[in-house]
């Protein structure tokens, strides 16, 4: 049991138990607290890869400002908890066991198809060879995702737009 | 003993740093509160504390004691988690944020493990700073929201809108230095501004070598004076005497923590300003033949205000007084004559220079409190998408432009 072992396996246990919490809990906001756990745990696990830059931009990004827009329009939009209903007989005696055995097939094809898999050791990845391959080989996909998101931008600013022109 | 240190030393070196700074960390906090009341009642021609302990000294100790005495009130209806978790949050963020700097460029050796005068020393510590500032918005918008308060919510909202308005200037301004320095490693920026330009002018950033980042470092402040929710940026302390602000409903020692919390960004945004502008632990004057006196400059410093805080106590107000000063000022100026021995002086040099420019701008931080009215909030967020934003975009052009053109 290296540490990269161990700190993959906490890391790994804190993105579930937060992805489980964001499906379990009452409230939106506690919810969207429980993402924000799991972007974070997921930066730790690019870091745990070497991918430091990576980790970096997904807490700035993931964490710091799309996880506040969720969070602002769940406050904005005043949310409250959900009722919680019981179980219905269907979904307790069908449904919870046939999902339990898909999430194990699952599992199993997932485990048997990368057995073959060892553990590398992890090569940080600077900034600097990450901006080269970004702007020389994949200049094109990258400025097209740029405009990509401008039109993205001013399709919202268009919808958002009080209708108060004639 | 050196045996157990290579093994260990997470448990040798690095606990008992990150002990050693974490207390000096929370003193400083202590007692940076006292600071800011003395200056702003000098600027408003009174004296501010002066009774508690002489010149006030034991103030903070009391503002402290207060805060944990105090009964701790929770809105009915409040979230309790969120509730909880929002000054947890604020005050864990600010001071995990102090890790990364460094204060100066040498290192001291525990035990044979030689280690930095830093907690880390990341590749990324830059972009690590911005996440965490990135993340505090939380303890913000959260606390705003949680307190089951129409006016807290309405405070939290704006405040945090301010501060994720306010991080894309305060990103951006930075893109300069970062460009020109050509690494995130907060050492190693640190380490591109040495030598000096015609042998007296230091290569700080501010006056740097392709472009001076002159407008950089002011939309850097000005964005970070305004992340911090300080004035004259700051609706929501102020909003306490109009209306009310994220922390209203908040009882002794969460408020507490998160006026910490915004002391502690306010340091770490301080040391951010002299690492990226102002040289970090450079000292300004050459370090060449005939300048090998200004090794002296933090010893003397020290022995003079050992011996100005002595000449003043003995002749204080109170016996206390008479007998605290000048047990200080000895202090002081032991601190000064062992700066001054030989094979200290390299060791303190960075150190003391970094801790100066810090301490400037934290003054120059009590200042613009003490001095600027407050702006409104609209104004205010028109500043921060109209003004800061395309200027610091402007920036990060005309630095490129200048670093390619000196490099063809």
């Amino acid at each position: 049991m290296t540490p990269q072992i161990a700190v993959f396996l906490i890391l790994a246990a804190v993105t579930v138990a937060g992805a489980v919490s964001l499906i379990l809990q009452r409230h939106p906001i506690h919810s969207a607290l429980s993402l924000i756990v799991v972007m974070v745990a997921l930066a730790g696990l690019y870091l745990l890869q070497g991918a430091e830059f990576i980790a970096a931009v997904q807490i700035i990004v993931y964490g710091g400002a799309i996880m506040v827009l969720f969070v602002f329009v769940i406050m904005l939009l005043n949310a409250g908890e959900e009722e919680r209903t019981n179980l219905s007989r269907m979904a307790r005696f069908v449904g919870v066991p046939l999902g339990v055995v898909f999430l194990l097939e699952v599992a199993y094809w997932i485990a048997r198809a990368t057995s073959h898999m060892t553990q590398s050791s992890p090569q940080a990845v600077s900034t600097r060879d990450l901006s080269t391959l970004l702007f020389r080989e994949y200049v094109f996909p990258f400025e097209l995702t740029s405009f990509l998101i401008l039109i993205a931008l001013l399709g919202a600013l268009v919808l958002a737009r009080r209708e108060d022109s004639d | 003993m050196n045996e157990f240190a290579s093994h260990h030393p997470l448990l040798v070196v690095a606990l008992p740093k990150i002990a050693v700074l974490l207390f000096v960390l929370l003193t400083t906090l202590a007692y940076l509160t006292w600071f800011e009341r003395k200056v702003v009642a000098h600027i408003q021609a009174r004296w501010g504390p002066y009774r508690v302990g002489p010149h006030g000294l034991l103030q903070p100790l009391a503002d402290g004691l207060k805060f944990l005495f105090k009964e701790d009130v929770t809105p009915a209806g409040a979230d309790k988690f969120a509730y909880f978790l929002a000054p947890f949050l604020s005050l864990s963020l600010a001071i995990t944020s102090i890790a990364v700097i460094p204060f100066g460029p040498k290192g001291f050796t525990v035990f044979g493990q030689s280690t930095p005068l830093a907690i880390t020393n990341l590749n990324i510590g830059l972009l690590i700073l911005f996440a965490i500032t990135s993340m505090s918005v939380y303890g913000v918008a959260l606390a705003g929201w949680s307190s089951n308060s129409k006016y807290s919510l309405l405070g939290g909202l704006r405040s945090s809108a301010q501060m994720v308005s306010y991080e894309l200037a305060l990103t951006m301004s930075v893109v300069g230095v970062v460009l020109m320095a050509g690494t995130f490693n907060l050492s190693e920026i640190v380490q591109a501004q040495q030598g000096f330009h015609w042998g007296f002018v230091p290569r700080w950033n501010l006056i740097g070598s392709p472009m001076p980042q002159v407008i950089g470092f002011f939309l850097f402040f000005t964005a970070a004076v305004a992340e911090t929710n300080r004035a004259p940026f700051d609706l929501v302390e102020a909003e306490q005497e109009l209306v009310g602000g994220f922390h209203t409903e908040y009882a002794s020692f969460k408020f507490a923590m998160f006026f910490m919390a915004e002391y502690s960004s306010m340091i770490t945004v301080s040391c951010l300003a002299t690492i990226l502008f102002f040289g970090g632990w450079l000292s300004p004057f050459p370090q060449t033949m005939g300048w090998g006196w200004t090794r002296y400059i933090p010893a003397a410093t020290f022995a003079l205000a050992g011996l100005a805080l002595i000449i003043h106590g003995v002749r204080y107000l109170t016996i206390f007084g008479r007998f605290v000063l000048p047990a200080l000022g000895l202090g002081l100026g032991g601190l000064g004559v062992l700066f001054a021995r030989p094979g200290v002086p390299e060791f303190v040099q960075g150190p003391f220079w970094f801790l100066l420019k810090i301490t400037i701008f934290i003054f120059v931080y009590v200042w613009l409190r003490g001095t600027l009215p407050r702006l409104r909030y609209d104004k205010l967020m028109d500043f921060g998408w109209k003004v800061l934003l395309p200027l610091s975009i402007l920036n990060v052009v005309i630095t490129s432009l200048a670093i390619v053109w000196t490099q063809r």
